[in-house]
C-alpha cells in the first residue's frame, strides 16, 4: 500500500484537486447548484414516468414501477455522463497537456469520479423513492457492490477508448451521440424486456449495460425484472457474455489509450 | 559527483506531420484509402534534426535560438510533453514537468483555490500547501485578493502568483523559458534574484531564452539552435557572441528597410545620416555625419538624435543646443553637415539612429526614425544596458 502510495503520488494529488475543481466549475452561476444533480433526472424521470408510464402504459405487469424506472434512468445516465463528457475531456485539457507532462489517465478517471459522486448522491433519491412506495430490501441487495464495480469498469473503459479515439478522429463525438440514443431505446430502461419478441430481447440483453441495469432492479426493486439469467432460462454461464463483453472492452481501451497518451500532446 | 551527467540527449530528432494533412475525421481516413493510387502528400515538418548533448549536475545551461529554431519543441522532449520521432532521451533525478507558469491556472477559481490546483500540478499535497501557503501569499504580495477569482486578476498579477508558486517547485532539473522574464521591473528582478539563487544552490538548470545578456550572466554552458540543428555548444559567452553576431546582422538588414519612419513641417529636412564606422568593435568613438538641407528661409533650427537600442529603448541623445552650438539665419537651399563624435559605451546589439531638426518654438522640421544603423560587437562582454570602458587603477592603501 505504501509503495502504491509513493508511486502513484503525483496521479493521486492531481485526482483529488481536479475532481475538486470540477465540482466546483459546474455548477458555477446557477442559481441552484448541487442541487442539479438531483434534479436533472428527477426531472427526466417525470417525462418518462408520465410519457410510458401513464400514456403509453409501458409498464406491463412490474411492480413498484416508479422506482424500477429510476433506477434505470440514474444508472444509464451515469454510463452517458461518464462516457459522453470523456469524448472531448483530453482534447479539452490540450492547453494543459502542451505545457505540463502528466499521466493523462488522471483527466478520464477524475471525469469517472465526479460523475460517480453524482450517482451516489442519486442514490439517495432512490433510497428515499423506496421508503415512499414500501420496496423491501433483501439481502440480495448487496450484489448492487458488483454491478456498480462492473458499471464503473466498463464505463471507464469507455471512456478511455472514446477520448484516446476523438484526439484523432473528431467524428467521434457525433458518431457516440448517435450510439447513445440508439443504445438508450435498444436497452430496456423505460420498457420492461417481455414486451420485446424472446429472439430480440435474448440479443439486446447481452449488452453489458442492459445485463446491469436488469440485474440491478432485479436485486433492488423486484424480483420479477427479467434478468440475463431469466432470459436464457437460468443458465449461469450467461453471465459470462456480458462480463467478457465488458472485460474485452477494458483489455482493448486500455492497451490502446496507454499507447497514444503518449503523443496526446502533439496531435491534439 | 560534480562531473555526474543528469541528461543526456542522444541524436534526438522531431518531425511533426502538418495538420492539413492530418486525417481528423472517418470519412477522411476513408478516401484516404480509396485513392490508393495516387500518392500521398505527406509533408513533414523537422523541428529538430539530430540533436546530442549532456549536462553536468549543477549546471546552469542555456538553450538559445530565435523564434521557431526549434529550441521550444527541445524543452518540451525534454519536459517529456513530446516524444522524440528518433533518439533518446535519458534524465536522472526529478525534473519539473512544466515549462510555463501557472498550469493549470482556472479563471473561475480564486486565487486561493489556484494555489490548490496549481500546487498539485507542481505534485505538492494539500497538507504541504497549507504549509506554504502564507509564504505564496506574501511573497506574491495578495494578500487582499486570495479569495477573489482569478478572472478579476490583472495579468501581472496572475504572473506574480504563479511565479510564487513555480519557484516552489520541488526538482533536482529546472526548466525555465524565457516567458519567465516578463512583467513589470520589480517583478523582472525578483525572476533573477530567483535565477541567482538557484546558480548559488547549485541546481541544475535548462534555460532557453534569446536574451543574451541574462545568458552569459547565468548560464555555464550553452547550446545554439538555429534551423533545427544544433550550431554550437559550448561556454555561455562565446555561445552567446556567435548568437549576437548571426541575430544582429539580420536585423540590421531588416531595420534599414522596414521599420523607417518619417515626419515633421519638412521646412528643412535631413539629407543623408551616416554611423562611421558601421560596425564597431573596441573603437574608442564612433562618428555620426548628418546632412541637411533647408527648404525655405529660417532663423534659428536645432539639430539633434537619440540613439536606441533594438529594443527600442533609448540609450542617449542630445541636440545642437546642449552642445553649445548655434544655427542660425539659414537660408533657403542652405545645406548643414555635421559631425557628432560619441564616445563607444555600447554594449553589443544593434542601435538605430533618430536624427531631428527642431525650431525654437517647439516644432518639428524633421523627425527621422531608424535614418541610419550601427552594430556593436565587442570583445569582452558586460551585461548591461551600456559598457564604457572603465579604467581601474591598483591604489596603494
Amino acid at each position: 500500500m505504501q509503495k502504491f502510495l509513493t508511486r502513484y503520488r503525483y496521479s493521486i494529488i492531481l485526482l483529488k484537486q481536479l475532481v475538486k475543481t470540477d465540482f466546483k466549475i459546474r455548477y458555477q452561476g446557477s442559481a441552484l447548484g448541487y442541487i442539479w444533480t438531483l434534479l436533472r433526472p428527477l426531472l427526466l424521470f417525470v417525462i418518462l414516468y408520465i410519457v410510458f408510464g401513464v400514456f403509453l402504459k409501458a409498464k406491463g405487469n412490474i411492480p413498484h414501477y416508479p422506482v424500477y424506472l429510476l433506477l434505470g434512468i440514474v444508472l444509464w445516465n451515469y454510463f452517458a455522463e461518464v462516457t459522453s463528457g470523456s469524448v472531448a475531456a483530453i482534447v479539452g485539457k490540450g492547453d494543459l497537456l502542451r505545457k505540463i507532462n502528466f499521466p493523462k489517465y488522471v483527466i478520464i478517471l477524475a471525469g469517472s469520479f465526479s460523475a460517480f459522486i453524482n450517482l451516489l448522491i442519486n442514490f439517495v433519491v432512490i433510497a428515499i423513492f423506496m421508503i415512499i412506495g414500501h420496496v423491501g430490501l433483501t439481502w440480495q441487495a448487496l450484489i448492487m457492490l458488483p454491478l456498480i464495480a462492473e458499471l464503473y469498469v466498463f464505463s471507464l473503459a469507455l471512456a478511455f477508448f472514446l477520448s484516446a479515439l476523438y484526439v484523432r478522429f473528431r467524428d467521434v463525438s457525433y458518431i457516440w451521440e448517435v450510439i447513445m440514443q440508439a443504445a438508450f431505446y435498444a436497452t430496456p430502461i423505460l420498457y420492461p424486456l417481455s414486451l420485446i419478441p424472446h429472439r430480440y430481447a435474448k440479443f439486446l440483453i447481452l449488452n453489458p449495460m442492459a445485463q446491469i441495469i436488469q440485474d440491478a432492479r432485479h436485486v433492488l426493486v423486484t424480483t420479477k425484472t427479467e434478468t440475463i439469467y431469466q432470459v436464457y432460462g437460468g443458465d449461469r454461464l450467461i453471465w459470462l457474455i456480458p462480463l467478457g463483453i465488458s472485460l474485452l472492452v477494458v483489455i482493448l481501451a486500455s492497451s490502446y489509450f496507454r499507447s497514444r497518451s503518449r503523443y496526446f500532446a502533439e496531435e491534439i | 559527483m560534480e562531473d555526474e551527467i543528469v541528461i543526456r540527449v542522444e541524436n534526438v530528432s522531431k518531425d511533426f506531420i502538418l495538420p492539413h494533412d492530418k486525417v481528423t475525421t472517418v470519412k477522411g481516413l476513408f478516401t484516404g484509402i480509396s485513392k490508393v493510387g495516387q500518392k500521398k502528400i505527406k509533408e513533414k515538418q523537422h523541428a529538430l534534426k539530430d540533436i546530442s548533448f549532456e549536462i553536468k549536475k549543477g549546471e546552469f545551461f542555456g538553450i538559445v535560438g530565435r523564434n521557431g529554431s526549434g529550441k521550444s519543441t527541445l524543452l518540451k522532449i525534454l519536459a517529456g510533453i513530446y516524444q522524440p520521432t528518433r533518439g533518446k532521451l535519458y534524465t536522472q533525478g526529478k525534473l519539473v514537468p512544466f515549462i510555463e507558469l501557472g498550469v493549470g491556472f482556472n479563471l473561475e477559481l480564486t486565487g486561493r483555490e489556484n494555489v490548490y490546483l496549481n500546487g498539485a500540478m507542481l505534485g505538492f499535497s494539500e497538507k504541504e500547501i497549507d504549509k506554504m501557503y502564507d509564504d505564496i501569499v506574501s511573497f506574491a504580495e495578495l494578500k487582499r485578493f486570495m479569495g477573489q477569482k482569478l478572472k478579476n486578476y490583472s495579468s501581472g498579477m496572475q504572473v506574480r502568483l504563479a511565479f510564487s508558486m513555480a519557484i516552489r517547485a520541488n526538482a533536482d532539473i529546472l526548466l525555465i523559458d524565457e516567458v519567465l522574464a516578463v512583467g513589470d521591473e520589480d517583478f523582472q528582478r525578483k525572476c533573477f534574484d530567483y535565477f541567482r539563487k538557484l546558480k548559488k544552490d547549485k541546481k541544475t538548470v535548462i534555460f532557453v531564452s534569446h536574451d543574451m545578456n541574462s545568458v552569459r550572466e547565468y548560464c555555464d554552458r550553452a547550446a545554439f539552435i538555429e534551423d533545427s540543428k544544433l550550431v554550437t555548444i559550448g561556454p555561455a559567452n562565446e555561445v552567446a557572441k556567435q548568437y549576437s553576431r548571426m541575430f544582429i546582422d539580420e536585423t540590421t538588414n531588416n531595420t534599414s528597410k522596414t521599420s523607417e519612419t518619417r515626419w515633421g513641417n519638412g521646412m528643412m529636412m535631413y539629407t543623408s545620416v551616416m554611423a562611421q564606422p558601421e560596425v564597431l568593435s573596441d573603437q574608442s568613438h564612433i562618428e555620426i555625419y548628418t546632412t541637411s538641407k533647408a527648404k525655405q528661409n529660417l532663423d534659428e533650427i536645432m539639430l539633434g538624435f537619440v540613439i536606441k537600442d533594438s529594443a527600442g529603448q533609448n540609450i542617449l541623445g542630445t541636440n545642437s543646443q546642449l552642445e553649445r552650438q548655434k544655427f542660425i539665419d539659414i537660408k533657403k537651399g542652405d545645406e548643414i553637415t555635421v559631425k557628432w563624435t560619441v564616445p563607444n559605451i555600447f554594449s553589443d546589439g544593434n542601435y538605430q539612429i533618430d536624427p531631428a531638426i527642431v525650431l525654437f518654438d517647439g516644432q518639428v522640421c524633421d523627425w527621422w526614425e531608424d535614418a541610419a544603423t550601427f552594430t556593436v560587437a565587442k570583445e569582452d562582454h558586460a551585461p548591461y544596458i551600456v559598457a564604457p570602458k572603465i579604467n581601474l587603477i591598483k591604489l596603494d592603501k
